[in-house]
């Protein structure tokens, strides 16, 4: 069933994405987005070698808060705004949960609009990507 | 880490300058490859039909994604794969680098198909007190996206942190 404005409230929990890429995740990522940087697929690269690992793209953290608001929307409506801060690395082959809020839902100028809490937990409980979402909902 | 630091009249000058236009594309082939490397499930990714009987005029652009800058060798960047000449280069001296955040503000929609004129800014530099980093140098881009029909379809802000 489509997801309605109406039947949404605030403080409900947006349905969680689990995600544990590996190597070749991020190489298909890599070549998706256009981000070569070794540093998050060459482990021979002198900052991966200094870390002990290579590091999952940023972006691909934030593309992954995208995919859990689109997963949750399921195309009844689109997103105005996504934003997400970058607070800590993640690793290749380690989970990270992310998941949302609904912090508050409002009209103005005729549109139903959302506002969402974004977040990317690591094994440790670390919130190494927190984001926010606007979003428009069709009714 | 450095323990003085101040923006210079010559690097807020730079603040407002617009990079030559650079062109990106969206098709149905770069979407997939964009929503396969997230690893999106979600058929209206990857199926024309799908997409249509979802209300879509194409494959549309999963969030984030804002299509793929044209390569050409020479003057691309072989790293990041954007245009080299893309915003001014602040000479702060300042060796560490960080990704502070993204954000990304819709006007309209992206879909397979559209091809886009992208042109980048310094907007914003601001000087903050870290306790573990000292003086941070904080770089605001801001990179506009206008679609074939001139319609800005897309403002994206990214924050680079120098220390």
């Amino acid at each position: 069933m489509a997801l309605k404005w109406d039947s949404i409230q605030e403080g409900d929990a947006l349905p969680e994405l689990r995600k544990k890429p590996g190597v070749t995740q991020l190489v298909k990522y890599a070549a998706g987005g256009g981000d070569f940087n070794p540093l998050h697929h060459d482990y021979a690269f002198p900052q991966a070698k200094a870390l002990g690992s290579i590091i999952i793209h940023g972006r691909f953290k934030y593309a992954s808060l995208g995919e859990l608001v689109s997963n949750w929307l399921g195309h009844a409506g689109r997103i105005r705004r996504l934003s997400c801060q970058y607070r800590g690395m993640d690793f290749p082959d380690k989970e990270f949960v992310l998941g949302g809020t609904v912090k508050r839902k409002w009209e103005e100028n005729g549109e139903k609009l959302a506002e969402l809490e974004l977040r990317a937990m690591n094994e440790e409980g670390k919130d190494t990507t927190p984001g926010q979402a606007i979003v428009v909902l069709d009714a | 880490m450095a323990e003085e630091f101040e923006i210079t009249e010559e690097m807020r000058s730079l603040i407002g300058k617009e990079s030559p236009p650079w062109t990106y594309e969206l098709t149905t082939t770069s979407v997939r490859g964009f929503a396969r490397g997230v690893g999106y499930t979600d058929p209206v990714y990857f199926d024309v039909e799908a997409a249509k009987a979802a209300g879509y005029r194409n494959l549309p652009a999963p969030p984030t994604y804002l299509g793929t800058p044209v390569f050409i060798p020479g003057q691309s960047s072989d790293t990041f794969s954007g245009p080299i000449n893309s915003a001014p280069r602040v000479e702060h001296g300042l060796t560490g680098l960080l990704d502070g955040g993204t954000e990304t503000e819709y006007f309209g929609d992206l879909c397979a198909g559209d091809t886009l004129t992208v042109v980048s800014k310094l907007a914003g530099l601001d000087v903050r007190q870290s306790r573990s980093l000292g003086k941070m140098l904080i770089s605001t881009t801001e990179t506009t996206y206008t679609n074939q029909d001139g319609k800005v379809v897309a403002i994206q802000r990214g924050q680079a942190i120098f220390y």
